[in-house]
């Protein structure tokens, strides 16, 4: 190990003298040496440590035993019109330990990265395991895990790392844009903001699993507010055209913002006197900005393995697609235009990493097959088990689909939805293809309101544009739209689909499921498709 | 196992006083910029899962996060770091002090207050403090083992933490307080998945959460639910139990934010131009304040910005008493700041929330009395996935969930089917008919700690329900 007992105490005693305090309180050695606190991820002082825990956790009783140090670096600079109102750089660094004692999961976790603590934090994750034993019922099975993978690196596929780049440089295009926005005539308040994301993290579990990855995610976005003359009407639009990605800083330069805030600007303005929806069933036609929403509160979700065996009631819910054995190969989810694949491959997904937070290599497979329920995702080590005799009748082995994904350090891992995306169709279809097609019907640009019920039966989706369609051509602008659905039979109505040119991919950082709750960034690859006959309501009520 | 019994006490992870104004003055020694503010947030979380009538995952974390906010001038920047040796304390002023020079002038900015007085936090608890693995197996197995004999099927989740936040800056400003907080929830929900019951609370002293009784309640509303019948949406007379209030009452805090309502885009705009302070928007019976010092809400006594946080009232008779002014907007406005935020953070975009919770006066009635009043209406457990549609008039949806029930002539006659809502906060105590005395509840929706809301259970009329839900 690079560095003694001793730097430890003498690091030790310099904080606690910078505390200024007599006595050296149980806190002693929080600090890292501060050779340490900046050192790479790869440093194998790292490795040694992860080593200390793994140890220090079998010889606590563990039969299975993994630990993640981490550092995760985010910025965030935000503005106001004319103004920044904030420019934030975080670090956090810590280390969280699990455990499988007696057949129960124990977590524990500190951001004191030493040698002591992280023998009293593998300690502290056993004793939690032994307390939850008393409950148990039945002991944890884990599933096979692959090969074990020593020493593997993964890096997200960047271009720039935005880290690099300069913070006059980001605010100078943060503020063009808003300028190029409040240009526009009717157009009041313009905020927009940058956020980045750097995760460097080891793992290391007692099966001889050791990786390193660093996974980067950026996100631009724009939000205009055109306020009426009157004070009486105000509209607002959000630059879902610009997605978040698990990219560097091209894509903030990709993304065109001050020529893109232009036009959500006078979007915006254009929406203050757009006429209001009359309420009704129309066919809708849903743009893949719009529609990767849809497909994660309605698709993805109801799809989670753990959902659906009822781990996730308290809070996220279960799922109609439910109980497994009364689905899997026959539950008609969709029509037989929808193919929906679960990664975490896709270059520049958010999802996409080269091991999950269990040492696992995810795999590419099938949710939603010519319309039929064939898989759940989210299955970790933990999980496949309980879906062994379907592995069975498909000729599978009973394995993880490489989901176990935890949102930092501090917070134990589970089992999380991978990129969840609904595949284009065989014949090359545009959005402007599939409006031309329609006779009567709105047209929905961008994602906007989203609620939907915790079995996930019936939602209600608004957006950010919204127009009318009369004899294959857009008419007019519309206001105040949401439709309703039964998730089932929204997905039965499907009856047109994109062709493989008109897929994106979309996405969000901040899916949240888990006690405590945990963050999920998750990409959705979509395509424009066409639902007939969608129930629409008015949500303009008079104040 | 040496470790020590209690995570907050012996193990000492959260910084006293003492401890945290020694590492505050550290951080401001090496700090070469015109003005600092220093805020310490230091924490121990613990939690426990259970489903299927077991424990899934247990846990715990300690961290010391602090942030540094440097100004030159009319310039600022902030950067975090949870490593306290000197040399990470150096490195986090020397990144926010050169992203501060390189960040254009703040016309909005304003200068670090000077030292303030503080009421002393009354919300910490050693029992919530003392709240082990061990004893949070024992809470839980007093919902599991009742759970399981009935033949149901229990889900839940405990969350305690213990907090030491401090702020202090340049110009000799220091507030520290320490608070708990503690949170359990629970689901029951029968084998066959057509009966679904909820119970839980929250609140800074563990000692005051039930955890059998609320199984309990869990274990019954499952019972009850099930067989539920559709009826038409529409708008119903509606019985809300306190955390259903809670779940809509506290939309309030974000709504009330006094540049928003200036600025011509917020429910709270007046028609013209202007808010609508010292207007009437709600029943005469509606008041709604925050307290840090109030025994239910026990939060921290200063806001962000180390400015003290004293009680508010926002709603008082029905009339709009207060808007949520920061700093900049209160000056800008001749007004008394009275919330967080601004000074170089992110200030004008928000209400009132987090501070110093939420609080509605209830009346003297029980939830029995509201349902016996009641010809015929719906009572709600809570509500689920609550979303905005609207900010012009705070309409939300969301959906009703864990126990909807049909009352006709004063009592419960069946379990209904759930309903998605389209409605406002303010339109709900518009139309309000009856009250009773107000509570603590867990009104956030992932039952994490959330906001303290204290509220009480509510009869309202109109209550508009746009869609049936198959969702059990």
């Amino acid at each position: 190990m690079p560095f003694s007992r001793r730097d430890f105490v003498r690091a030790s005693s310099v904080a606690a003298a910078a505390l200024g305090v007599s006595h050296l309180s149980p806190r002693e050695a929080f600090a890292l040496p501060s050779d340490l606190s900046s050192a790479p991820i790869q440093d194998p002082a790292f490795k040694a440590l992860a080593m200390r825990a793994l140890e220090a956790a079998k010889g606590a009783g563990a039969s299975y035993a993994d630990v993640r140090i981490s550092r995760n670096r985010t910025q965030n600079v935000f503005t106001r019109e004319r103004r920044v109102q904030g420019v934030v750089d975080n670090e956090t660094f810590g280390f969280g330990v699990r455990v499988l004692v007696n057949g129960a999961w124990g977590f524990a976790a500190s951001s004191m990265i030493t040698p002591d603590e992280i023998v009293r934090v593998a300690k502290q994750a056993a004793r939690q395991a032994q307390a939850s034993g008393s409950t148990q019922l039945k002991p944890v099975i884990l599933a096979p895990g692959q090969a074990p993978v020593t020493d593997g690196v993964w890096k997200s596929p960047i271009k720039k790392d935005p880290f690099d780049v300069p913070i006059e440089e980001k605010v100078a295009l943060l503020l063009a844009a808003n300028e190029a926005a409040l240009k526009v005539k009717g157009a009041r308040f313009c905020t927009s903001s940058m956020f980045f994301l750097r995760e460097e993290k080891t793992y290391a579990n007692t099966d001889g699993t050791y990786t390193v990855q660093t996974v980067y995610r950026a996100q631009p976005s724009l939000n205009v507010t055109a306020v009426s003359t009157d004070f009486t009407d105000f509209q607002t639009r959000q630059s879902t055209d610009i997605q978040p990605k698990g990219l560097g800083y091209e894509h903030v330069t990709d993304a065109n913002l001050v020529v893109n805030a232009a036009k959500w600007a006078e979007q915006a303005v254009e929406k203050l006197s757009a006429k209001p929806v009359d309420v009704g069933r129309y066919d809708l036609v849903l743009h893949p900005t719009h529609l990767w929403l849809t497909v994660h509160e309605a698709c993805a979700h109801p799809t989670e393995l753990d959902r659906a065996l009822g781990y996730e009631a308290n809070y996220a819910g279960t799922s109609f697609a439910a109980p497994p054995d009364k689905t899997l190969g026959k539950l008609k989810f969709g029509s037989p235009l929808m193919n929906v694949r679960g990664d975490r491959s896709q270059a520049g997904s958010l999802s996409a990493c080269g091991w999950d937070d269990e040492g696992q290599k995810p795999e590419d497979f099938l949710i939603v097959d010519k319309g039929i329920l064939v898989n759940y995702h989210a299955i970790t080590r933990m999980q496949a088990p309980f879906l062994e005799w379907w592995s069975k009748q498909q000729g599978k082995p009973v394995k993880s689909q490489g989901c176990s994904y935890s949102q930092s350090w501090a917070d134990v891992q589970f089992e999380r939805m991978p990129n969840v995306s609904l595949m284009p169709g065989t014949t090359e279809r545009s959005f402007e293809d599939i409006i031309a097609a329609t006779d009567k019907g709105i047209a929905i640009v961008g994602d906007g309101s989203f609620s939907i019920d915790q079995q996930r039966y019936n939602a209600q989706f608004g957006g950010q544009l919204f127009y009318e369609i009369k004899g294959g051509k857009v008419v007019g602008m519309l206001k105040d739209v949401a439709y309703q659905i039964r998730t089932p039979e929204f997905w039965a109505a499907m009856d047109m689909i994109g062709g493989p040119k008109s897929y994106e991919l979309c996405g969000a950082f901040g899916d949240a499921k888990g006690q405590p709750s945990q963050s999920n960034a998750v990409s959705h690859g979509c395509v424009p498709t066409r639902h007939r006959q969608i129930n629409v309501i008015n949500t303009g009520r008079q104040g | 196992m040496s470790a020590p019994r209690s995570l907050y006490v012996e193990g000492a992870p959260i910084l006293s006083r003492d401890e945290a104004q020694a590492l505050a003055k550290r951080v401001l020694y090496f700090a070469t910029a015109d003005s600092t503010r220093v805020t310490i947030r230091s924490a121990a979380r613990a939690n426990s899962r259970f489903a299927v009538n077991q424990i899934s995952t247990a846990g715990d974390n300690v961290d010391t996060v602090i942030t540094v906010l440097s100004s030159f001038g009319k310039r600022s920047a902030t950067a975090t770091t949870n490593k306290l040796d000197d040399a990470a304390l150096q490195q986090v002023v020397a990144n926010s002090e050169n992203l501060a020079r390189l960040s254009p002038e703040d016309p909005e900015a304003l200068p670090e207050l000077g030292p303030q007085q503080y009421a002393e936090s009354t919300g910490w608890s050693e029992a919530t403090a003392l709240l082990d693995p061990v004893a949070r197996a024992a809470a839980i197995q007093t919902i599991t083992e009742p759970a399981r004999a009935a033949g149901l099927i229990s889900t839940g989740y405990i969350e305690s933490r213990g907090t030491a936040l401090a702020i202090a800056n340049s110009k000799g400003l220091f507030a520290y307080s320490r608070t708990t907080e503690a949170v359990l929830t629970t689901t029951v929900r029968t084998p066959d998945g057509q009966g679904s019951g909820w119970g839980g609370s929250a609140h800074w002293d563990w000692s005051k959460i039930d955890a059998r009784a609320l199984g309990g309640t869990a274990i019954q509303k499952a019972r009850a639910s099930q067989n539920a019948v559709a009826i038409e949406p529409g708008r119903y007379t509606v019985v809300l139990e306190p955390t259903a209030v809670g779940n809509l009452v506290q939309l309030l805090a974000g709504a009330m934010n006094a540049r928003n309502a200036d600025e011509g885009r917020s429910f709270f705009t007046k028609a013209g131009g202007g808010n609508k302070i010292g207007m009437k928007v709600m029943d005469e019976r509606v008041t709604i304040f925050s307290d840090p010092l109030d025994p239910d809400i026990g939060t921290n006594t200063f806001s962000g910005d180390g400015l003290p946080t004293n009680r508010t009232v926002w709603i008082e008779n029905g009339i709009v008493k207060n808007l949520a002014y920061d700093r900049y907007w209160a000056q800008k406005q001749g007004k008394e700041p009275n919330t967080g935020g601004g000074g170089g953070g992110f200030g004008g975009g928000g209400g009132f929330g987090g501070g110093a919770g939420l609080k509605m006066n209830g009346g003297d009635q029980s939830l029995d009395d509201l349902i016996a009043g009641t010809e015929r209406g719906i009572l709600v457990t809570r509500f689920w996935y609550i979303r905005p549609v609207d900010p012009r008039t705070v309409l939300y949806t969301g959906l009703t969930r864990d126990g909807t029930f049909l009352i006709e002539k004063g009592k419960i006659t069946k379990a209904v089917k759930n309903f998605r809502f389209n409605e406002s906060p303010i339109f709900m105590l518009n139309n309000l008919e009856a009250m009773s005395r107000a509570i603590r509840v867990s009104a956030s929706e992932s039952g994490n700690t959330g906001q303290a809301i204290v509220v009480p259970a509510i009869r309202t009329r109109e209550f508009s329900f746009t869609s049936l839900s198959d969702a059990v």
